[in-house]
């Protein structure tokens, strides 16, 4: 072994003697940009130094109607005695994208599995204040009921092991009653393949098995599978975290779609994203909403100094 | 090609003795099973007698002249289909109860010790625990001679034997259901579906191939078990009807394996006839490769479904 000379060890003696630094560590601070920038869109780009490098917005507006779906209201998460979230209340939509960004731990996830109750299946949760749907609180609803109005996707794709077909109708398929026949189910299942921007890919092989497509397209089947019971809130847990960036790119673009007909929640570790595809944007720090406002405001000239320090990549 | 960085010329001496007896004792083990599979096949060969499978036994001073072993064989069989019968769906159960439950967690630490006092008791006190238990209580179960509750059975037999199986299905069962991720379980009851729902449509279809690979472990247990069968199945060789000619007639008599016609013939038991019991050795040999052949492709099947 000692005697061996592997590259990465030639690279180490000659670096002791001439001590330069590795060339990807040097960064030229006053230099010319090497990297184009994007074009400045729709004129929403902020002024440059606060925030993000020029960020851009892809999305423009809908123009469809703002419908508030859900209303949360001064609610607050622990496990056991850790609180998660605390004192949050937000709007949410039909006809935006509501993005919630923060580090890792703020809580943000857990305040998306609240508002279809995912948090009450860990069983030291507690929570306190309001969540309501269309005016009425959820704690009062049947928690199978809610879950089909407030549909939620995962982070890692999640196709159960069974056709493509079956997945798609799992959430149309009653507890309880007989299995209604694949052609009674057929169009829902068509329909919910064609909003997730899937059917063009899998029309043709619904029999096949879900677990044999790629990681984007098993991402859009989970979307499929979570409109397929037409519910009015999507909750999207970084939904393209384990996604490739073309995957993302079209599901990105599905989102803005969507947010026509449901209200759409989305959890993002990634700013660019949600720079890209929200509204409003929610940031949450250790458990508190510090700011909560229209992307470009929060992004181009936070009004806090923690969503300004978190934005210009400070901390996080 | 460059030099490789590790080579064992280069180990400490007692890291090459290690790495040597290492491959010492995994050719051993090949040799082994192959001297063992060679000589059952040869002496099988030898006594290879087409009719002895479609005989059955029958008593005669002369025991190597008289009959095969058909009810020996037919007995292997049905003894694996009611203990898998019994073994499968409760040892499935368990395992769900026990990974997706799980509460009391008092009680679900009760259920799991039972589960490896079970694995761990030999056959043979299986056999006498069941002994009592079909003569004191469950006779009606059982053959019985003139009135004369013998304690001996299929159905005995059976029930013990699923015991030896019951570990090896729960194990399999919960091993495959632990290796699905907790966002699949999630993802279901984001959808509005029930845990019983989740369990039913998302859990065990996942969790088959585990359950395929415990059952057929199992199966092969059962098959190969002699102690269970001499004590509760009885010593008769030909498969005796308990009642009237029924098939609850069948599973009240009794009769004999493959297992227990073995040592019958060996020069251990009474039998005295080596050849047959060589030949039928042989054939429960076959069987108990089959099964884990089975068990083998099962587990191939078996990929990584879910990132996690």
């Amino acid at each position: 072994m000692d005697t061996m000379t592997t590259p990465e060890g030639t690279r180490d003696e000659r670096d002791v003697i001439l001590a330069p630094p590795p060339p990807v560590r040097r960064i030229v601070i006053d230099g010319e940009p090497t990297v184009v920038q994007p074009p400045l869109g729709n004129g929403h780009a902020p002024q440059a130094g606060v925030g993000l490098a020029a960020p851009v917005r892809r999305a423009e507006p809908s123009s469809a109607p703002k419908v508030e779906r859900m209303r949360i209201e001064g609610v607050s998460i622990a496990y056991s005695e850790k609180l998660a979230v605390n004192e949050v209340s937000l709007p949410v939509r039909q006809g935006e994208v509501l993005a919630l960004i923060g580090p890792s731990g703020c809580g943000k996830t857990t305040l998306l599995r609240s508002l279809n109750r995912l948090v009450e299946i860990t069983p030291t949760a507690i929570r306190s204040g309001t969540i309501s749907l269309d005016g009425e609180d959820i704690d009062r609803m049947e928690v199978t009921a809610l879950r089909r109005r407030v549909s939620m996707v995962f982070q890692q794709p999640n196709p159960f092991p069974m056709s493509v077909f079956d997945n798609v109708a799992y959430a149309l398929r009653e507890q309880g009653s007989g299995r209604p026949r694949k052609e009674a189910l057929m169009d829902q299942v068509a329909d919910a393949l064609v909003r997730a921007g899937l059917w063009d890919e899998v029309g043709s092989t619904l029999d096949h098995p879900a677990l044999r497509l790629s990681g984007g397209q098993q991402q859009r089947l989970c979307i499929a599978r979570a409109l397929a019971a037409r519910p009015e809130v999507l909750l999207l847990d970084e939904p393209c975290s384990a996604l490739d960036p073309r995957s993302t790119q079209v599901i990105e673009e599905l989102i803005l779609k969507l947010r026509e007909e449901v209200a759409v929640v989305i959890v993002t570790h990634n700013m660019q994203q949600a720079l890209r595809i929200a509204d409003h944007v929610g940031f949450m720090y250790l458990g508190e909403l510090v700011e909560y406002g229209p992307a470009e405001q929060v992004f181009g000239s936070p009004r806090e100094q923690r969503t300004r320090e978190y934005v210009g990549g400070a901390f996080g | 090609m460059t030099k490789p960085i590790d080579s064992v010329s280069s180990w400490p001496l007692r890291d090459r003795v290690a790495f040597y007896a290492a491959w010492a004792a995994g050719i051993a083990l090949i040799v082994i099973a192959g001297a063992i599979v060679v000589y059952m096949a040869f002496r099988g060969a030898q006594y290879f007698d087409f009719g002895l499978l479609l005989e059955s036994p029958s008593s005669s001073l002369n025991q190597a002249q008289s009959g095969g072993f058909k009810d020996p064989i037919i007995g292997t069989a049905l003894l694996l289909v009611m203990s898998t019968a019994i073994a499968a769906p409760l040892g499935v159960v368990i395992a769900v109860w026990l990974t997706e439950y799980g509460r009391p967690t008092g009680l679900a630490r009760a259920v799991e010790s039972a589960v490896e006092v079970v694995a761990g008791t030999p056959s043979i006190v299986l056999a006498m625990f069941g002994l009592i238990l079909f003569q004191e209580w469950f006779g009606f179960l059982t053959f019985d001679a003139e009135g004369a509750v013998l304690g001996r059975s299929f159905i005995a037999a059976a029930s013990m034997m699923s015991l030896i199986a019951l570990p090896l299905v729960v194990g399999a069962t919960r091993e495959a259901l632990n290796s699905i991720p907790g966002h699949v379980r999630e993802a279901s009851y984001a959808l509005g579906k029930t845990k019983a729902a989740t369990i039913r449509r998302v859990l065990l279809p996942a969790a088959r191939p585990g359950i395929g690979t415990g059952t057929a472990l199992g199966m092969g247990r059962v098959a190969g078990d002699t102690a269970i069968v001499v004590v509760l199945l009885g010593a008769t060789l030909q498969i005796q009807n308990g009642a009237d000619g029924s098939v609850f007639g069948l599973f009240r008599g009794t009769g004999s394996t493959l297992t227990s016609y073995v040592y019958y013939n060996s020069p251990a038991g009474e039998g005295l006839a080596p050849e047959k019991a060589y030949f039928a050795a042989f054939v429960l040999l076959l069987v108990v490769i089959v099964l884990n052949f089975v068990v083998t492709r099962i587990a191939r099947g078996k990929e990584e479904l879910w990132t996690r």
